[in-house]
């Protein structure tokens, strides 16, 4: 079969191993999974426990950490006081 | 028995963001944190002679960090009145059980919420800590500041596939360390 062909069929394939679902599951947290990539993993998750169970996990931790609304110091504010403490070492 | 060493020049890239979650927490304002942190860490190079080396570096530095919120909370309340919490209703007509109207007050509804998403950063923070160096730097940079991916790659020169077998390996480890208290 010519290479073309084969490539077409395996990205229309439906049912995927549950390693390419996890990949498409971490995608999706940051909302870069396709919409074919969805289909295809909400179709695996209808039949694989183990694969809802991670995804479900998954979810739960996206979520954790915008609930978290986690703060950063500011990259300058970073700087000025790494500035400050080579001073500081080299005094 | 020194099994620590300090390293003060790795300090702000390890442990700035955690001290200014925890300090946040505590101060609620974004310049008296960082006044608060830097100061922490100067206290520390100044004392760094006296650590040793029982406990982890952060540990060390946590402890500087509390006693400097704490002297931040004597010096604001050494002015006279400032700490003082008044009670009483604005005009003298309204009347009613007061205690009781302050308790059910909608505004203050969320003050608990808030609490536990403090603590839940907390968590965060000391889970990824957990993780080694690299795989942090890059689960951070794509879940809490939201780089995209491409911007990533270039940055550490890797793959997309190599990306998110880290995201990947990361989020499994962090989910297993938040699993018991907080998923």
């Amino acid at each position: 079969m010519p290479r073309r062909k084969l490539v077409i069929i395996s990205s229309m394939k439906l049912f995927i191993k549950c390693e390419e679902a996890n990949h498409t599951c971490d995608k999706n947290q940051y909302k870069e999974a396709s919409f074919c990539e969805k289909v295809k993993l909400n179709f695996h998750l209808i039949y694989c426990a183990a694969c809802r169970k991670y995804s479900a996990r998954n979810l739960r931790l996206s979520r954790a950490f915008q609930k978290a609304e986690i703060k950063h110091m500011p990259q300058n504010q970073k700087d000025i006081l790494k500035e400050r403490i080579q001073k500081e070492l080299s005094k | 028995m020194s099994t620590e060493l300090l390293n003060p020049n790795k300090w702000v890239d390890r442990y700035s963001d955690y001290l200014y979650n925890y300090t946040i927490v505590r101060v609620n304002d974004h310049e008296v944190a960082q006044d608060i942190i830097s100061e922490t860490f100067l206290a520390g190079l100044k004392s760094k002679d006296n650590f040793k080396g029982e406990a982890s570096e952060r540990t060390w530095l946590i402890s500087i960090l509390k006693r400097k919120i704490i002297d931040h909370y004597r010096k604001s309340n050494s002015k006279k009145g400032k700490a003082e919490i008044r009670m009483s209703y604005k005009d003298e007509e309204s009347e009613g059980d007061w205690l009781e109207e302050r308790v059910s007050d909608p505004f203050d509804k969320n003050a608990e919420d808030e609490m536990e998403n403090e603590e839940l950063g907390i968590a965060i923070l000391n889970c990824l800590d957990k993780l080694n160096e690299k795989q942090a730097t890059i689960f951070k940079m794509k879940t809490i500041d939201g780089f995209d991916t491409e911007a990533i790659c270039n940055e550490f020169n890797i793959t997309a596939s190599n990306l998110w077998v880290i995201i990947h390996r990361a989020r499994k480890s962090m989910a297993e360390c938040l699993e018991e208290n907080w998923l």
